[in-house]
């Protein structure tokens, strides 16, 4: 019965607590390099903390959150500008990019993610000898 | 040179069209507007007794955001204040689409909210405010005799 319902509505639904769609909001995000890292700020609102899921594989970084409102009972919707449950988001990292050393804070809705270069790709001052 | 390319027309007609496409999609826009893409985006939902109203707004010191209600109307307004490097450190911008700045927006609430019943709870970067609906407007059930 409930796979009928998915050829329907084309959302790819599992059953259980891991309920997962395709359809995702794309959080939008800041990203600055200094000399030092690449600092990442996501806007994640309505996602506590644990719901929401940092991965970082090979070079892959996956931003991933579940809305979590405090919904009454019987609420019907009238407008909804954010309409979709899940916010995802996925980036590439370079190769000069430290992903054991990444560190992350939420906070207020908004991740912050410090992604350090590895120290042979930081920034060197080479000296010039004059022969 | 510019005139003579474009034409006064040619703008009115854009804009003609801009309307038309917001009415395309939006079903009949309140006359405060209300519009999507703004920040915070919002939410708004009803039972039988509350109106919920949901702003997505991260980020932001609770104690800041300014929520007014006045005559039917409520009033979300506040700043958020940039994370971008200000221009004497040295730093590269890469990706740069966070909402930074002053920001309000207004919603006409039905005729039955009560003004006095209000709550405003700030968790994850979400504003929720609720309003109780009077109790004379709820619906009840009556008895026959």
């Amino acid at each position: 019965m409930n796979e009928k319902t998915n050829e329907k509505t084309k959302v790819t639904r599992q059953e259980g607590s891991s309920a997962r769609t395709d359809a995702a909001l794309m959080p939008p995000v800041d990203v600055v390099e200094d000399a030092n890292a690449i600092i990442l700020h996501a806007d994640l609102p309505g996602v506590s903390k644990d719901k929401l899921h940092l991965h970082v594989e090979a070079e892959t970084l996956t931003i991933e959150g579940e809305l979590d409102l405090d919904v009454p009972e019987g609420m019907e919707a009238t407008h909804a500008e954010v309409s979709l449950g899940r916010y995802r988001r996925v980036f590439t990292l370079s190769r000069e990019l430290d992903t054991e050393k990444v560190s992350a804070e939420f906070r207020n809705g908004v991740l912050t993610l410090r992604i350090p270069k590895a120290e042979h790709a930081q920034p060197r001052r080479i000296e010039v000898k004059v022969a | 040179m510019y005139r003579a390319l474009f034409s006064p027309d040619m703008f009115a007609e854009l804009d003609r069209l801009q309307r038309e496409m917001n009415q395309a999609f939006e079903f009949s826009p309140s006359i405060r507007g209300l519009s999507r893409g703004g920040f915070p985006a919002m939410n708004v939902g009803s039972t039988s007794q509350s109106v919920e109203i949901y702003a997505f707004a991260p980020g932001i010191d609770p104690a800041s955001i300014e929520v007014n209600l006045e005559k039917g109307v409520l009033t979300i307004a506040g700043e958020r204040a940039s994370d971008l490097p200000g221009g004497e450190v040295k730093a590269n911008v890469h990706i740069d689409e966070r909402f930074a700045g002053t920001f309000r927006r207004v919603v006409t609430l039905p005729e039955d909210a009560d003004p006095d019943r209000v709550s405003a709870r700030y968790r994850d970067g979400v504003l929720h405010i609720s309003i109780q609906r009077r109790e004379t407007a709820q619906p009840r059930r009556i008895s026959i005799q």
